[in-house]
């Protein structure tokens, strides 16, 4: 008997050891090219995060932390940034990664052909190598959101050797410093990395393998976890998480994403922003929003899982404007507003991505605001022409989520700056820009949050966007898997991972 | 015959241009900015520009088409700008997975569809008849998505048989590979086994009442001989044919169960680049899959040669 219990606890000790060694991520899309610089979609930066570490991090309440860099310190005048960098660091193809390497990188990320890290790093002059371990990242005036934004894919350090070899098709063969260092892709079925021997935080890494899987149907990638076929899966659909709590060898964690889900009006950007009343008159907009129920929408077509908000940030988040709180639903008080512009029954086309949440919004939106008096007209639309559409202003309303960023300044920026690429409202005032362009020059987090809040207060009368609600990433994992650690951006950490 | 055969070949060459015209043409009306979407969510314009730059969105289509087409007739068919790889390999690189599906599939509905058809022409208006027609509606009418679902739940979920979704080569590991492609297979197979049933059972029935038919069974040949030996070898005919043209549906229209399984291969290639508006891989995988097309159509006129030997004279 005693031997049998100890052989049975030898096998499975050995059985467990075999079988953990490889971790199966199902992803809810194929990543696009795997190179930092030309790198634009949010799956594949959750395969970077695997692969390659940037100059810092965010933690869970979106704190800086190192990562490359061990320490950071803004000159006095706030234009210019020097990073201690980590020593014994190397990248996967055995380069050393140093001072030398930091500036390729940043020089990389501003001048490759196609970077779309150029405009994230539009302030930066230049890097200087003070010594090895030392770079200094000069900038053309104070910029609060760099360090953030090194906390992305502008931060994500790539071997120079490596991509002055391959400058053509680097991202089919990406060489970092990452945690797991490339072995194969196949397009649309699996990116697969293997543990990286010389890894400066290797006790943490508890995986020979990391395998990415992209299922696109969420019904699909859930029963591939529920097989066995996978360990952890990402973005669960809202409606699944019952059924996984159900289950006993499942387990499920979220947290709030950086995000938003919202409705952007046509309020400039082209003549048909006159010809409707939502576009031009703020109090149809003001009763549009206040036909609205948040908790109800949330309820309706997200299961419950996400946070009801009405800014750029969702409410828990240390930048949120407490001036500007949600507005709670006032039919009769929308209805005054309309009668007090009038117009008592204004009709306007609501587009809509033809994802399912939201089609589900726009239905729930449609219902609610018909109560007050408006008359939605729903066009479901492909994303692509969508966007198409938006951009040129052929919409009145637009239902629009944000993947969102770290600092406030990436969920604002581009949005309600004049002229800006995602400006699909058409707002342009001089001292919108003058407040984004005070939040981006000021470092002290007192008066970020004080020109954030007079921001809040102005597009708050002019509703160019109204926000909805901040959605919860729902990861679904093995319960044999310990140690993930949810982030606001959504990436998934394999440091201390296990099973 | 070589006569008749050359006519078809020299058809060919035309015709395929005639398809790389359209393809070209029905692209331009895909709605929105290819570049745009392929620029991703930060939109900048500078990486449009970029991107337009390297697509010559901003030449003429005329341009755009000879810029295409002599690359095509270099063998060059572009590169995913979406991953920088070049269309050829992604293509040479999924064409097997589709093709092995298909087949499988092809041969799920003939070894359902045929044998079918026949007992419920044989037996017609007999309980093996209607058995047959209503396993014909139910292939006709179920939907693929869903099929595969519910075979997912049951026999990967539930009994834990077979591998929920996902690609294993055959080279790496065959058993592996065949467990992965059962349920897709009988998924895909399924709705074309239930048109090749109805397309053999009426062949069959004409057939079968034909005058050599009677005669057959007038000298004493025993019934399996007269349907197995006479009749089925004529009816055969509009089956290839059928055949052939479903197997080319096949290779384009795996689209819903390729996804549903997550099966790497060309339905996938194909919606994840008109989605992505990755023109290159649109306008490649379409060519390509149409030349098979054309392709297979003269094969299945050869194959006519081969049973209906009024057409060799």
């Amino acid at each position: 008997m005693n031997k049998m219990l100890w052989s049975g606890l030898v096998l499975t000790s050995l059985a467990s050891l075999a079988g953990a060694q490889t971790l199966r991520i199902g992803l809810a899309e194929d990543p696009d090219i795997l190179d930092p610089s030309l790198a634009r979609s949010f799956v594949g930066r959750i395969v970077f995060a695997s692969l390659c570490d940037k100059l810092v991090d965010i933690d869970e309440k979106l704190n800086i932390v190192p990562q490359l860099a061990t320490s950071w310190q803004w000159a006095s005048d706030n234009k210019s940034l020097t990073m201690k960098l980590r020593p014994g660091v190397t990248f996967h193809d055995g380069e050393k990664f140093d001072a030398a390497a930091v500036k390729f990188n940043i020089d990389r990320h501003k001048n490759l052909p196609g970077s779309n890290r150029r405009g994230e790093l539009l302030p930066v002059t230049s890097v200087d190598v003070v010594d090895d371990l030392t770079a200094r990242i000069n900038l053309s005036a104070p910029f609060s959101p760099l360090l953030t934004v090194l906390a992305d894919r502008a931060g994500m350090m790539v071997s120079p050797k490596a991509a002055q070899a391959n400058p053509a098709n680097f991202g089919t063969k990406p060489v970092c410093s990452g945690p797991f260092k490339f072995v194969e892709r196949i397009a649309q079925d699996r990116i697969v990395l293997e543990r990286y021997p010389n890894y400066w935080n290797k006790s943490e890494i508890h995986f020979d393998k990391v395998t990415f899987q992209p299922i696109v149907d969420s019904t699909v990638r859930l029963a591939n976890l529920r097989a066995g076929q996978l360990d952890l899966i990402e973005r669960v659909a809202p409606s699944d998480v019952a059924g996984i709590k159900a289950d006993k060898k499942l387990s499920i964690s979220r947290i709030t994403e950086l995000g938003y889900q919202g409705i952007t009006i046509n309020t400039g950007k082209s003549d048909l922003a006159q010809k409707n009343p939502l576009g031009r008159d703020p109090r149809v907009r003001e009763a549009f929003e206040l036909s609205l129920d948040r908790a109800g929408i949330v309820k309706v077509a997200m299961d419950g899982e996400a946070e009801v908000g009405n800014q750029w940030v969702p409410p828990g988040n240390a930048f949120y404007a407490r001036n500007v709180p949600i507005p709670k639903r006032d039919v009769a008080r929308a209805k005054a507003l309309l009668k007090e512009a009038g117009v008592s029954n204004p009709t306007f086309t609501l587009m809509t991505p033809t994802t399912s949440d939201a089609q589900r919004v726009a239905q729930v939106v449609q219902a609610m605001a018909k109560e007050a008096g408006f008359d939605v007209k729903i066009q479901a639309t492909e994303f692509a022409t969508s966007l198409n559409l938006a951009d040129k202003g052929q919409f009145d309303a637009y239902v629009l989520a944000w993947s969102g960023r770290a600092d406030p300044d990436g969920n604002l920026f581009s949005f309600y700056g004049c002229k800006q690429p995602l400006n699909y409202s058409g707002e342009c005032r001089p001292q919108w820009d003058d407040l984004l362009n005070r939040s981006r020059t000021t470092l002290d987090t007192p008066g970020r949050i004080k020109a954030f809040a007079t921001l809040a207060a102005e597009t708050v009368r002019e509703r160019p966007i109204i926000y909805l609600y901040h959605r919860n990433w729902l990861y679904a994992a093995s319960n044999k898997l310990t140690g993930l650690r949810p982030i606001p951006d959504g990436l998934v950490r394999v440091q201390g991972l296990k099973m | 015959m070589p006569r008749y055969l050359l006519k078809r070949l020299a058809a060919i060459l035309p015709t395929i241009f005639f398809v790389t015209v359209i393809i070209f043409g029905l692209q331009q009306l895909l709605p929105g900015d290819a570049a745009a979407i392929l620029a991703g969510e930060n939109q900048d314009p500078t990486v449009i520009a970029y991107l337009r730059q390297k697509m010559h969105l901003d030449e003429p289509l005329p341009m755009r088409y000879a810029y295409w087409i002599a690359g095509v007739a270099h063998g060059d068919l572009g590169e995913s700008l979406r991953i920088q790889e070049p269309v050829l390999g992604l293509i040479l690189q999924k064409l097997p997975v589709t093709l092995e599906l298909a087949s499988l599939a092809m041969l799920v509905a003939l070894a359902i569809g045929v044998p079918a058809g026949i007992v419920s022409a044989v037996g017609k208006d007999t309980v093996w008849d209607y058995a047959a027609n209503l396993f014909a509606l139910w292939g006709l009418s179920t939907p693929n998505f869903w099929l595969g679902i519910l075979m997912i739940l049951l026999f990967s979920v539930q009994l834990g048989w077979l591998p929920a979704s996902g690609y294993v080569s055959p080279l790496e590991d065959l058993k592996a590979n065949l467990a992965a492609m059962v349920m897709p297979a009988f998924v895909l197979g399924n709705a074309i086994a239930a048109v090749l049933m109805r397309h053999t059972r009426s062949a069959m029935l004409q057939v079968l009442n034909a005058d050599y038919v009677r005669t057959a069974r007038a000298k004493g040949l025993d019934e399996r001989t007269v349907v197995l030996k006479h009749a089925l070898r004529n009816a055969l005919t509009p089956i290839i044919t059928l055949g052939a043209l479903e197997f080319g549906t096949l290779l384009s229209g795996a689209v819903l169960t390729e996804q549903v399984f997550s099966i790497p291969g060309f339905g996938k290639l194909i919606v994840d680049a008109v989605f992505n508006r990755d023109y290159a891989v649109v306008q490649g995988v379409v060519l390509f899959t149409s030349t098979v097309y054309i392709v297979l159509n003269l094969l299945a006129d050869l194959a006519y040669f081969v049973v209906n030997p009024r057409l060799r004279g």
